[in-house]
């Protein structure tokens, strides 16, 4: 039994920094049977508990080693419609692999990547037969296209159920498809799952936003009989220092929503226009901070600060994410507070003054929080400026649905199944817990499912 | 599919389309927009609603062909479809019997000024409007303008039509004239909103501006289109995009406006190479 966990192929720094092409390449035949060798088909099968979806991870494992790719893909997809997806961008880190026994004493099993690999392969032989349905006449509407809404579609779907996904966007995906950038997840896969899903018979109508087109009451009164909100973490937050409406200023979501949905990277073939100058300074330490730094580096910016105000220890972005963006060259500014955007005459942004951090006393978040130094201060010489520091919820669909309850920070107050204050009303992913994973997202798409199926009686 | 079932050229450069979209046209309302993509690929932007038939299905679009967005949608002929149309977004104008109202719109600004002077005064208020034009043949939706308004009148930079000189010319002495004015609501070029508060604002009449930043999906999910108003940082797609024209910072809007400045001048050019023919064909 080989002891080694199989690395992840990838693109070397040096090349990818100059394209949009994905970054891990993902196993080959020979690696992800290696891998898949590794692991000791536990009877108690600890990694299940640590996936949101409760994939048979052991069962899958199984069938790669008997060279069953195919079933092994149809085993996730028992559980989870979007493995490709989530091979690719789910912390199996915190989740499955840290419950493997093999982590104990050397590296776990590499769950995620032999997940990715199957999709992968199923994908390239032309996709997986959706097994054929007994409708059941119950009509359900979903608001957002993104994994919860997905998840929530394809669950209902398989039990039979009439479904439409109502999308705001021209394009179904959500933050898969506007937010994670095409070199960690690539669109035409997101495509490919989406399309899986519409073959399990979900209607998918775009450019409706509920809250303005229609409301939920409306769903209603045309007769759907229960009403799924995800729809996501929505209004982007911005500091509240000077400068922050000067041009050269983006909110991570619209400098992603630019280059990833609107393929403004490919512009002027793409007409949608960004702006990138020759240094830009990146406020957060998430995932989304990540995306954006290594975006706006492949869009041939020459120096790309990170700039967060706690250390590395307190980053929120997954470590792969983290050693991605530093082998790339991103230049991390740690303890680092900016309280300013100076501008030009002309209104552009020509630098960040910051502040010099150090660390404190524990918060109420249990992480040492940073106190300024005084007298730090210093100007970083930049001329873009992404704010990647959180998203608030939006609240198009709580303003217009009478008796919707939400918490003072405007998220959807739910149960533990995602029953919101309305009958039939149910609600989850990032407007009920704020900003979170795409796994957890789908996992509250599950479980509204299984809650939906139980009140309706299929 | 967004058909476009008529389509008019109402002066050089400016086109009206009406296009089929029955779930929107169900709940427009004065002051909205919408937000669309003319094709696959194509950018998304936003054109405030110039009029609906809720009976009909339809939302009436006027345009200016200013960059090569605009200039792609305006070679779309009857019969033709938009890739996608979004909305209606944004909060409709705020109606209600207050008296006297003074609308105000400048060039294409008057698209979306008719359905507020006609909802101004379908709810009892006496209506006068100002519609300014660089040229007579700019000039769009004179006789629309006096059907729902009590008293019109019309400037002209070059005074071919109406009085020479510009808007706030007349709004000057209307405010001067002492009839008690309740409400000015202004739509128009940034020059011309900022021009109508500042002419307002000693008089301590309320007047509100219809905003135009550049946007991207008009939901409130980017943030693209924020503007400074009484100090404050607000989002004009969700917020907006009417505000109050005492409160709103114009210098910082004109300065967002100009971000794309050369990019837009580039596409443009890159499409015209690319289509070919003359730009000003129809």
């Amino acid at each position: 039994m080989p002891a080694l966990r199989q690395p992840m192929p990838e693109q070397p720094a040096a090349e990818r920094v100059r394209n949009f092409g994905e970054v891990a390449l993902g196993y080959t035949e020979e690696q992800a049977l290696l891998e898949a060798s590794r692991c000791l088909q536990c009877k108690a099968a600890p990694c299940r508990t640590g996936c949101p979806v409760e994939v048979d991870i052991p069962a899958f494992i199984a069938l790669i080693r008997q060279g069953q790719y195919g079933a092994a893909a149809n085993k996730i997809k028992e559980k989870n419609s979007l493995p490709a997806i989530c091979g690719r961008v789910c912390p199996q880190e915190t989740q499955c692999e840290s419950h493997c026994v093999l982590g104990k004493k050397g590296a776990p099993v590499a769950i995620g990547r032999l997940e990715r690999f199957v999709a992968d392969v199923q994908r390239h032989a032309g996709g997986s037969t959706p097994p054929t349905l007994s409708r059941n006449g119950r009509r359900v509407a979903i608001v957002g296209s993104g994994p919860a809404g997905l998840t929530c579609a394809g669950d209902l779907a398989l039990a039979g159920y009439d479904v439409t996904v109502f999308e705001a966007l021209h394009q179904p995906g959500g933050v898969l498809v506007y937010g994670i950038p095409e070199f960690r997840l690539p669109k035409a896969i997101v495509q490919a799952e989406i399309d899986y899903i519409r073959r399990l018979g979900v209607r998918i109508e775009t450019n409706v936003v509920i809250g303005k087109t229609l409301s939920v009451d409306d769903l209603f009164a045309e007769g759907y009989q229960a009403v799924f909100i995800g729809s996501g973490a929505g209004a982007p937050q911005f500091m509240n220092i000077p400068g922050e409406n000067l041009n050269g200023v983006y909110s991570a979501n619209e400098f992603l929503t630019r280059v990833n949905l609107m393929k403004a990277y490919r512009f002027p073939e793409h007409p949608t226009p960004v702006y990138i100058g020759k240094k830009a300074a990146v406020i957060g330490g998430g995932n989304v901070a990540m995306d954006a730094a290594r975006t706006a580096l492949r869009l041939g910016a020459e120096t790309v600060w990170l700039v967060y105000r706690r250390s590395e220890a307190e980053m929120p972005a997954r470590r792969e994410e983290i050693e991605h963006a530093k082998e790339e060259g991103i230049i991390f500014k740690l303890l680092t507070n900016p309280i300013k955007i100076n501008g030009t005459a002309q209104g552009w942004v020509d630098g960040l003054e910051c502040l010099q951090m150090e660390l404190g006393e524990p918060d109420a978040s249990g992480r040492r929080s940073p106190v300024p130094v005084a007298g730090s201060n210093f100007i970083l010489p930049a001329d873009t400026v992404i704010m990647a520091i959180g998203n608030t919820p939006n609240p198009l669909i709580p303003q217009t649905t009478p008796g919707l309850v939400v918490t003072r920070k405007g998220t959807i107050v739910t149960d533990d199944q995602g029953l919101t204050s309305r009958p039939n009303v149910y609600a989850g992913g990032d407007i009920v817990t704020g900003a979170a994973t795409v796994i957890s997202a789908m996992g509250a798409g599950k479980r509204a499912a299984k809650a939906i199926r139980a009140a309706l009686g299929y | 599919m967004y058909t476009i079932l008529d389509k008019k050229v109402l002066s050089p450069g400016v086109k009206q389309i009406v296009v089929s979209a029955p779930l929107i046209a169900r709940k427009a309302r004065p002051g909205e927009f919408v937000i669309l993509r003319v094709d696959e690929n194509g950018e998304r932007i936003p054109l405030t609603i110039a009029d609906f038939d809720r009976q009909a299905g339809t939302v009436t679009l006027i345009f200016q062909e200013v960059g090569a967005t605009t200039r792609r949608l305006g070679r779309l002929e009857t019969g033709d479809a938009l890739s996608d149309l979004a909305g209606p977004l944004g909060k409709p104008t705020h109606i209600e019997k207050m008296g006297t109202v003074v609308c105000v719109g400048g060039g294409i600004g008057i698209a979306p000024i008719y359905p507020i002077a006609r909802g101004m005064k379908e709810a009892g208020n006496r209506v006068i409007s100002i519609l300014g034009a660089r040229t007579r043949e700019l000039l769009i939706l004179e006789q629309e303008m006096k059907a729902v308004s009590d008293l019109v009148y019309v400037t002209t930079d070059d005074g071919s039509y109406g009085r020479r000189g510009l808007v706030t010319d007349v709004l000057k002495e209307l405010l001067d004239s002492g009839e008690p004015i309740a409400e000015v609501v202004a739509v128009g070029p940034v020059v011309m909103m900022r021009a109508v508060a500042e002419t307002t604002r000693p008089y301590g009449v309320k007047t509100v501006v219809s905003l135009n930043p550049i946007m991207v999906d008009g939901t409130g999910m980017c943030g693209g289109c924020r503007v400074s108003v009484g100090g404050q940082t607000k989002f004009a797609c969700v917020d907006g995009p009417e505000f109050d024209g005492h409160q709103v910072d114009f210098a910082g809007l004109m300065a967002r406006q100009r971000m794309y400045a050369e990019r837009e001048k580039y596409a443009d050019n890159q499409t015209y190479q690319k289509e070919g023919g003359c730009r000003c064909r129809h």
